[in-house]
């Protein structure tokens, strides 16, 4: 009896610590006050609406999403290859392919900014987009790599076989029946890198530049200047989106299989 | 017409390491063919050579009178059951055996026509719209059976087709393969390692063993005439001996102390009758115990209902025999004299 009470609190816990900030935030941006306060003084939806009024939040805003695609397309256009190529054939540089490919995962993302800054950005002068762009694409690959690869090991390779012998070129192969059924497997790894790339910011930190920042490094570099509660209405914002995201993926791909 | 597929001197390996070592074989055009032999021995290896799937070191393959050695897998109209079957599993039934007919480019009515009549040979006609996922192994055994026939292949090659079927439906799919066979004429190869399948299956069967060629025959020749030391081991001619030990060993003087049952009237072989070859092999059931030119200990017996199965040390090597179980017992220990008779005896060109 004792057991199951502490059973219960424990978890009462755990979920009041992931859970709890969340509803904080939603309470938070919902206030009716001029500071950024909880308990919310009064309820309203006028931080929500000025969220909306906000300029740079909208550049940010555009600018995070379209990172977040192209990125994740990107990188998804790299991955499928490398994954392909890992699960079917013996190459003999596998394991540092494999390596290279999860550095940017294991590598701190703020030493990762600071170099493209200090060796891509700054001698080479290359536009911060771009840089930001490829350091995306570079977070989200191990992503896509993974996910895609687990559900190429799923997929036997002698289906590719037998469509060869029906008249399929490798190629047509690949198209007619190595990606139908990897196409859950290729979503998944989307949502999780678009995810993660939206959410990123250490390395976006040091990628930007006049009128060039991701929504959340916009959101700290408002917050040093005006302490509202809008910033909280937009974090509630963006966690109905994830959420949102995520319950669509799972109802409709089954999501967690590949996570 | 007895060379519609042919391959010479065929060598396959992987990396360094040769498959199938120089094999020759000929199949002629509506054929069953069998390939025999225990695992990796190089069934596989071949087939997937003939299906053009792995590129071959040295040597030709032949097919319709057309050099296909160097022809992509995806143009050599061979067709191929694969032991896993290999469905898409995106696709249904239906939409399984169109796949290659679509890739063909094939008019709309025929293809429907096509598939129907695919589908109505193997006998899957209402699981049309099922995912192969939703289907037993022996129904998806079938649907990749009528996947390869409707692209009306030169060759259709088999690869374990029933191994992974319990063992009623292998027999329903093992008939289905021959009413299948028969009534399209097709010239047909299938792996099995399972004696009794190629036996009953077959037209002519090929037994190999660690890469090579040890015989090629129909079922009679394989089970009642093996050449090689290996063939007549896997058809159970159990006892292998060199004819020089034969002669070296056999005695002359047949009559035996110790033997508890006298013979009535001597039927053993004089040395000399044993005929030239490099040696002899004889089932267990042949070998007569109690009388007979050579000698042996008893050192294991074994009650087997119809027959005794007894294992002899001999100055040969060990000797399998059955003998009749209505016959008196001998006990393990006991010293007998046995006989090889000749006119049971199939020799062997080569004892390697
Ligand atoms: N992909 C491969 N890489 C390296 N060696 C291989 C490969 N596939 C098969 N071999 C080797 O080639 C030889 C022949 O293999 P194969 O698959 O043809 O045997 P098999 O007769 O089909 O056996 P089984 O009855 O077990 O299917 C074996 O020694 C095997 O180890
Ligand atoms: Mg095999």
């Amino acid at each position: 009896m004792n057991g199951r009470v502490l059973q219960y609190l424990v978890l009462t816990l755990v979920l009041l610590f992931l859970i709890g900030p969340f509803f904080i935030i939603v309470a938070a941006g919902l206030s009716a006050g001029e500071s950024l306060a909880f308990p919310p003084q009064g309820l309203s939806f006028r931080w929500v609406i000025k969220v909306f009024q906000i300029d740079s939040f909208r550049d940010s805003f555009a600018l995070s999403m379209a990172l977040a695609v192209f990125g994740t397309l990107a990188a998804l256009f790299l991955g499928v290859p490398i994954a392909y190529a890992l699960a079917r054939y013996k190459l003999p540089f596998a394991e540092t392919l494999r390596t290279v490919v999860s550095a940017p995962i294991i590598v701190p993302g703020i030493i990762v900014g600071l170099a493209l800054l200090r060796y891509l950005v700054v001698p080479l002068d290359v536009e911060v987009v771009t840089a930001l762009f490829a350091a995306h694409t570079a977070l989200v690959l191990p992503y896509a790599v993974r996910v895609v690869s687990a559900s190429l090991n799923n997929l036997r390779s002698d289906i590719e076989e037998a469509a060869v012998l029906l008249g399929a070129s490798r190629l047509g192969a690949f198209f007619r029946v190595v990606l139908p059924n990897i196409r859950s497997g290729i979503l998944a790894a989307f949502i999780l890198g678009f995810v993660t790339s939206f959410n990123q910011v250490p390395v976006s930190l040091f990628l930007s530049g006049p009128g060039v920042r991701t929504l959340p490094i916009d959101m700290i570099s408002y917050l040093e200047t005006t302490y509202d509660p809008s910033v909280a209405a937009l974090a509630a914002l963006l966690a109905f989106l994830s959420i949102a995201i995520v319950f669509l993926a799972e109802r409709f791909l089954g999501f967690s299989r590949y996570v | 017409m007895s060379d519609f597929l042919q391959l010479e001197s065929l060598t396959l390996a992987y990396g360094k390491s040769i498959a199938v070592e120089s094999l020759d074989l000929s199949v002629s055009r509506g054929e069953l063919v069998a390939f025999l032999g225990p695992s990796g021995c190089g069934k596989s290896t071949t087939m997937r050579a003939i299906a053009g799937l792995m590129k071959s070191r040295a040597g030709q393959i032949r097919l319709d009178a057309r050099d296909i050695t160097r022809t992509p897998a995806n143009k050599r109209n061979v067709g191929m059951v694969f032991q896993s079957y290999a469905l898409f599993p995106h696709l249904s039934v239906a939409e399984n055996v169109a796949f290659g007919l679509r890739l063909k480019r094939m008019a709309r009515q025929d293809l429907q026509a096509r598939v129907e009549e695919g589908l109505s040979i193997v006998g899957l006609t209402e699981f049309a719209t099922r995912m192969p996922a939703e289907l037993s192994g022996g129904q998806q055994q079938r649907v990749a059976l009528a996947r390869a026939l409707v692209m009306d292949p030169k060759v259709l090659l088999l690869d374990e087709p029933l191994s992974n079927l319990d063992a009623r439906l292998r027999l329903e799919m093992r008939s289905e393969l021959q009413r299948v066979q028969k009534q399209t004429g097709l010239t047909m190869i299938f792996v099995t390692h399972d004696q009794v399948e190629a036996l009953s299956l077959a037209d002519r069967i090929v037994v190999m063993n660690q890469g090579r060629v040890e015989q090629i025959g129909t079922p009679e020749q394989i089970y009642n005439h093996p050449t090689t030391r290996f063939v007549a081991d896997f058809v159970g001619f159990e006892n292998i001996f060199s004819t020089s030990d034969l002669h070296r060993l056999s005695v002359n003087s047949p009559s035996d102390p110790t033997n508890p049952a006298p013979a009535p009237l001597p039927l053993q072989t004089p040395a000399q009758a044993l005929p030239d070859t490099d040696g002899l092999a004889w089932r267990p059931a042949s070998v007569v115990l109690g009388r007979g030119n050579y000698q042996g200990t008893i050192v294991g017996s074994a009650f087997a209902g119809t027959v005794r199965e007894y294992l002899l040390q001999t100055e040969l090597g060990p000797v399998r025999a059955d003998v009749n179980a209505d016959l008196p017992a001998f006990h393990a220990g006991s010293d007998v004299c046995f006989d090889l008779p000749i006119d049971k005896a199939v020799s062997l060109s080569s004892l390697s």
